[in-house]
């Protein structure tokens, strides 16, 4: 039993930073009908800022390890932003109006030119995150040991899910997003500037990716410049499973699929582990093509 | 006609050349043929049907190793098993391609890209004792062909050239076909294709089979050129790299993919010193690519056909 809850609290942990990613994708494709690829290396290059400034600045020591992560974590979210909207305004801004082949052929070429750049500045080798940041409590719940790190990852992805769900529905900026989502042309006929919207929406989305990116290299401490390539895919799985475009989607799908994930490597076999992502995936596309939660789709054929 | 001459003589001069380069060169040729079969195989499948497929290194590693495995294991000569490779892709790309064939563009592209995942996956984990995990599979001989083994660069480099020149001419005629033509219409329009009757499913699907048998075979002359394979020689980036050949070439072009390969595979090799910006230049180059002519190097020619002038109507 104790094996389970452990299993069952790291693939929620996992899952969180999942649908942090996932949500970057999904509110891309919303916007743009367009994947990513890129999204995955954004994760990645917040993961490496945030081991620059760990390891450049001995804030840890003046401040404290929280006060110190918190502020980095902003300055990753506010530098991997500008990293998004400059991505969007040089790969696919061009291609507007292009087809679709050659918006998803920029974007993996993007994908490469970022996860190159991240290698030829750090090396190809293993980067290691400064241990000892965070404080090795385990929690003792209902007599089980779990790391506090876990529970502490898991809630700040909630929260930072919650406050983008407030946003979305609550703001004009939000309101401006969905109709975007919905129809470009008749979102511009109502004044919104869709281009400022879309610079917006690739703040947002790789913002959240960032801030996943410096909490991977807290839980897991070892960043590779190609770890990118792997958890995007899988957050595009995620969103997929929660429905793409559909925000409360890519945060269900994500802790499902991390969920999913763990309990399949524990239960069946971890050099599996990959495989049983995309199989969940396939599964998906079959059985329910438009998500869990249903995709937010304007037209359908 | 200056344009025929021209292509003759390139075409002369290049099958001549192994005599003048060294075999380090001839290999590079040997490796520049490998990728454009290959990528001529995807571009049926990408190119002419407008199937957005990434997963293509899953058909050639199930052709590869079934190669090794029959080769290795049972003794078979290399050469019989060049249609029994075929098949065997062909017979897993139907497996993996009828549940999904009808999703749409985005999703049939990340769906390939699991395929292709879990085939590697499968690969390195030694699925059914067979596949020599990691390490993949060694000691696979050489094609024998009535007598002479084909062993050396200059040989294969024949080898595999005639192979593609087979290929191109047997995928003009498929591309001029009947057939060909229902592709087209589904890669241009599949909802009017759909209700003019062709049944895009099916024909999807045996795109799909006909591209995989394709990649099977050239799976079987990698098997035997390297005599060694293994997992790592058949990942994602492998398919990326087939597929910007045949994005960036021209899709649907044959000259314009065999042109693709040339540039994706050979240029690299040029400028090895600087390989480590390789990659870089790579992605920077799909790109402005993109931006500049997403039609590709040599876009297809336009399909043209000559009006059918009725004795009755000229005389109006």
């Amino acid at each position: 039993m104790e094996f389970f809850f452990q299993q069952l609290t790291n693939g929620l942990a996992i899952g969180g930073i999942y649908a942090l990613i996932a949500l970057g994708y999904t509110m891309v494709y919303g916007v743009l009908k367009l994947i990513n690829f890129a999204h995955g290396d954004l994760f990645t290059l917040g993961a490496y800022i945030g081991f620059t400034l760990l390891t450049s600045f001995s804030l840890v020591g003046k401040i404290g390890p929280l006060p110190t992560l918190f502020l980095f974590g902003l300055i990753i979210m506010g530098l991997v932003g500008i990293a998004g909207i400059i991505l969007e305004r040089v790969a696919y801004r061009p291609l507007r109006s292009a087809d679709r082949l050659a918006a998803v052929v920029s974007a993996l070429g993007a994908s490469i030119v970022i996860s190159n750049s991240i290698m030829l500045i750090y090396g190809a080798r293993f980067q290691v995150y400064p241990h000892h940041l965070i404080p090795q409590i385990t929690l003792n719940i209902l007599g089980m040991k779990i790391p506090l790190l876990r529970i502490v990852m898991l809630l700040l992805s909630i929260i930072l899910m919650i406050i983008l769900y407030l946003f979305i529905q609550k703001t004009k900026i939000g309101t401006a997003i969905r109709a975007t989502a919905i129809d470009h042309g008749a979102a511009r006929l109502m004044g919104i500037d869709v281009n400022k919207i879309i610079s917006y929406v690739f703040f947002i989305g790789p913002a959240l990716g960032g801030a996943a990116g410096l909490m991977v290299g807290l839980y897991y401490g070892q960043l590779n410049f190609m770890m990118g390539w792997v958890y995007g895919l899988k957050a595009f799985i995620a969103a997929v499973i929660g429905g793409i475009g559909n925000i409360p989607g890519a945060m269900v799908g994500g802790i499902l699929l991390g969920v999913i994930e763990a309990l399949g490597a524990a239960y069946i076999s971890t050099a599996w582990k990959d495989a049983i992502a995309f199989f969940v995936l396939i599964i998906i596309l079959i059985v329910r093509p438009t998500g869990i939660l249903g995709e937010r789709v304007a037209d359908k054929i | 006609m200056n344009r025929k001459y021209i292509t003759t003589i390139i075409v002369i001069a290049f099958f001549l050349s192994p005599l003048f380069l060294n075999s380090y060169w001839v290999d590079v040729l040997n490796n520049i043929g490998i990728y454009a079969i290959l990528a001529l195989s995807l571009n049926f499948i990408l190119g002419d049907t407008g199937l957005f497929h990434m997963g293509h290194a899953a058909f050639f590693a199930v052709g590869a190793y079934t190669t090794a495995i029959l080769n290795t294991m049972y003794h078979i000569p290399i050469i019989l098993l060049i249609p029994f490779s075929g098949i065997t892709a062909a017979i897993f790309a139907y497996l993996v391609a009828r549940p999904i064939i009808h999703l749409r563009g985005d999703y049939l592209l990340i769906v390939t890209i699991g395929i292709v995942e879990i085939v590697r996956i499968a690969l390195i984990n030694n699925i059914f004792g067979l596949t020599g995990g990691s390490n993949g599979i060694f000691g696979i001989s050489r094609p024998n062909l009535l007598g002479l083994v084909i062993r050396r660069p200059e040989h294969f480099f024949y080898y595999i050239w005639i192979f593609l020149a087979i290929s191109v001419f047997l995928f003009e005629r498929l591309r001029n076909s009947r057939f060909g033509r229902a592709l087209n219409y589904i890669k241009e329009d599949e909802v009017a294709a759909e209700g003019t009757g062709v049944n895009i499913a099916r024909y999807k699907l045996i795109a799909f089979v006909i591209g995989a048998f394709w990649a099977g075979m050239v799976g079987n002359i990698y098997a035997s050129k390297m005599t060694i394979i293994s997992p790592e020689s058949f990942t994602f980036w492998e398919s990326v790299v087939y597929f910007c050949i045949v994005i960036l070439g021209g899709s649907g072009s044959i000259s314009g993919v065999i042109l693709g390969s040339f540039l994706l595979i050979g240029l690299p090799e040029i400028f090895r010193e600087f390989s480590q910006a390789r990659m870089l230049a790579f992605g920077l180059a799909m790109i402005i690519m993109m931006i500049v002519r997403p039609q590709g190097l040599i876009p297809p020619p336009p399909r043209k056909y000559d009006v059918y002038m009725d004795k009755k109507f000229a005389e109006n």
